[in-house]
């Protein structure tokens, strides 16, 4: 590397807490990471998010240092981390299983890592006391992790991660182990904990859910391969391919396959709905590629755009209204999800608790298009 | 009506009632049984122990001593034959003790490296090495004499307690190493990666968490080990020489040396003299032995 190239990235990477470049990952000869390239801010809390199989926990462990990387950069604070070792990374862990140390008490699994590291007991003793206090774990610190429950444990674990004091701290799932209250509650509480301490974080889940609710930044993956990185809100509003819009949201975005149709020089979409043919105006979307005439295109619509009530400040020719047969109600209290027979396939509304629906009978329905998101059929791409 | 039924079902209860207890009395009779029979020779054999040999001669094998001696148990620790030297067992205990101990140690500990190594520190290559150790296990004694010999005799070690103590080692470490691989299995890897985080290294991570995790399996390998090993009776014979025979030699020596009438109660006493620390070694550890080969997992 020539020195203008080093200034550069000097300069680039001012205040990058991490910075991977065009990183890959083999397992003999399977690809199981292509060409990652992420960068975060300090303060940036980052989720890695995607199905089972796609890569996020190996890149985890290639952050951590404690898998090899095939090829490519991973910048830590400034610093050159490829192959430097885990424990000189600078960083902290917290796993989904917890990996507590089962022999040693509390205390002894937070101050072991210091213990390892030669640190005088006076300064264990004063960073132990300060992440009890933060965690308020100061009443457990004699029990061994047996004695602990579910989420003592992850709090310990936290604990474990905190007293490091690191520049990043990285999160393998660790709440996938803890029933759906705990971890709500547990999602807030590590949530908070970034707010107060202001750290720089890297999660992975494969929860969708809680990727939305605490990222700051998102990563979708699939396969190996990164499929888009951003704000959680810009994500779910512009999902950049067919695989993205139906990962995050929950209910999925709804899909509807149809061709691109001009007329008079307005852009419209055109799909047939039991033999009848539905035209929407796409003339406002702002595509990021041209749609042609005659293109087969994907049109993506979220659930919360299809309702029972007619939507307000919307122009006319943005909603149609259709009888819909629901075949699935789903009842949340603040609100139903109902899946309504849309053509040979369904699509999924959110209606108030006030609608009566019931099975059997044809709902009024209207659909806002002035929020949609459109795809290539073909190459699954945003347009 | 539903009088009749309910009194059908009554005696139903009654009935199967009945045939439960059976059940449960033939169990027990058939393993009362089988108890008896298995601690029949050992009752014999404390018996006889504790007869004269005029009383042996006198009575039944099963009959009670009439005046309990322990005079047999003296010769056969002190003063017992094995050919021309009347010195007893006591010698050959000792050399069994002093080839067993260390054996039994160094077998256990490099198991328990190898399994850890094996289970959590995976290289390339390292299934193929842990399967070729467990073809260890299956290979006869009588296979490795010669080249052993061959081996004990170019490394100088040929008869003396160091060639004894590394050859039942080496035969243990295939043993060990499959226990504890086997029960470091069932330790989480993420343990190793986060002490591995908090800086520690290999041999760090061995003894600060899985050492401490280990002593149930520590003791399944020492028994198992010191069992095999003080039982051991071919390669006390042959890698040994008159001043490192361990005991399993001597008391064949003793046994088979007879000079006129052959001495069943010291026999008896020697036989028994030279079980004792593998029966012991089951007594005091017995409770873990059992724990450790059903248990191992670590929750939490």
């Amino acid at each position: 590397m020539n020195n203008t190239q080093q200034n550069e990235t000097n300069e680039m990477a001012d205040n990058k807490i991490l910075v991977i470049k065009n990183l890959d990952k083999n397992f003999g000869s399977t690809q199981v990471l292509k060409n990652i390239d992420i960068t975060i801010d300090e303060g940036d809390f980052l989720v890695l998010v995607g199905p089972s199989g796609c890569g996020k926990s190996t890149l985890l462990n290639c952050i951590a240092g404690l898998e090899e990387i095939t090829s490519g950069e991973i910048v830590i604070d400034n610093l050159d981390m490829t192959s430097v070792a885990p424990k000189d990374r600078n960083i902290a862990m917290v796993f989904q299983s917890y990996a507590l140390y089962p022999t040693m008490n509390v205390e002894k699994n937070i101050t072991f890592g210091m213990k390892v590291r030669g640190e005088s007991v006076q300064a264990q003793q004063a960073a132990l006391k300060n992440v009890s206090d933060v965690l308020q774990i100061g009443d457990l610190l004699k029990r061994k992790p047996a004695q602990l429950s579910g989420g003592q444990r992850q709090r310990v674990a936290m604990g474990r991660a905190l007293v490091r004091n690191p520049r990043l701290f990285l999160f393998d799932e660790p709440l996938s182990n803890l029933d759906a209250k705990l971890r709500v509650e547990m999602r807030a509480e590590i949530k908070k904990l970034h707010q107060k301490l202001q750290t720089s974080i890297v999660y992975v889940t494969h929860d969708q859910t809680e990727a939305m609710n605490l990222a700051t930044k998102l990563a979708v993956m699939k396969g190996g391969v990164l499929q888009q990185l951003g704000a959680p809100q810009e994500i779910y509003d512009k999902p950049n391919s067919i695989f993205v819009a139906g990962f995050i949201g929950s209910p999925a975005m709804n899909l509807i396959k149809g061709v691109a149709f001009k007329n008079q020089d307005e852009l419209f979409f055109r799909t047939q709905l039991n033999g009848e043919t539905i035209q929407i105006s796409i003339d406002h979307y702002e595509s990021e590629q041209k749609i042609v005439e005659g293109q087969d295109i994907t049109l993506g619509i979220r659930p919360e755009y299809i309702t029972g009530m007619k939507p307000v400040d919307i122009e006319e020719k943005m909603i149609i209204s259709v009888m819909l047969n629901p075949v699935l109600i789903e009842t949340n209290g603040f609100d139903k999800h109902v899946n309504l027979e849309f053509g040979d396939g369904e699509i999924g509304g959110r209606f108030t608790p006030q609608e009566q629906i019931i099975y059997g009978q044809p709902v009024l329905t209207y659909m806002d298009f002035s929020n949609i998101s459109l795809f290539d059929s073909q190459t699954e791409k945003r347009l | 009506m539903t009088n009749h039924v309910l009194a059908g079902t009554a005696q139903s209860q009654l009935k199967s009632r009945f045939w439960h207890k059976a059940a449960r009395f033939s169990l027990y009779a058939i393993l009362g049984i089988f108890a008896l029979f298995y601690i029949m020779p050992l009752f014999v054999m404390v018996i006889t122990s504790l007869k004269s040999l005029d009383e042996i001669h006198q009575g039944g094998l099963l009959s009670l001593p009439e005046n309990i001696t322990f005079e047999p148990w003296k010769v056969a620790w002190s003063s017992a034959c094995a050919g021309v030297s009347c010195v007893g067992l006591k010698g050959y205990f000792l050399n069994s003790m002093v080839m067993v101990v260390p054996a039994v140690f160094i077998s256990t500990l490099i198991g328990a490296i190898n399994g850890y190594a094996l289970m959590h520190w995976k290289f390339k290559g390292s299934e193929i090495i842990f399967a070729l150790l467990l073809f260890g296990c299956f290979i006869p004694f009588q296979i490795v004499l010669l080249p052993m010999a061959i081996l004990l005799g170019k490394i100088k070690l040929s008869g003396s307690f160091s060639g004894l103590i590394m050859v039942h080692a080496v035969y243990g470490i295939p043993f060990t190493t499959m226990f504890f691989r086997n029960y470091y299995m069932t330790i989480p890897t993420e343990l190793v990666k986060a002490a591995k985080i908090d800086g520690a290294g290999f041999f760090r991570i061995f003894y600060s968490i899985f050492l401490p995790l280990s002593p149930p399996i520590i003791v399944v390998t020492i028994i198992w080990e010191f069992t095999n090993i003080w039982n051991d009776f071919l390669f006390g014979i042959s890698f040994s020489e008159p001043g490192t025979q361990p005991i399993t030699v001597a008391l064949n020596n003793i046994v088979n040396s007879t000079t006129g009438v052959k001495e069943y109660n010291v026999d008896m006493a020697a036989a028994i003299i030279a079980a004792l620390p593998t029966l012991l070694v089951y007594i005091v550890a017995g409770k873990y032995f059992i724990r450790g080969l059903s248990a191992g997992s670590v929750k939490g």
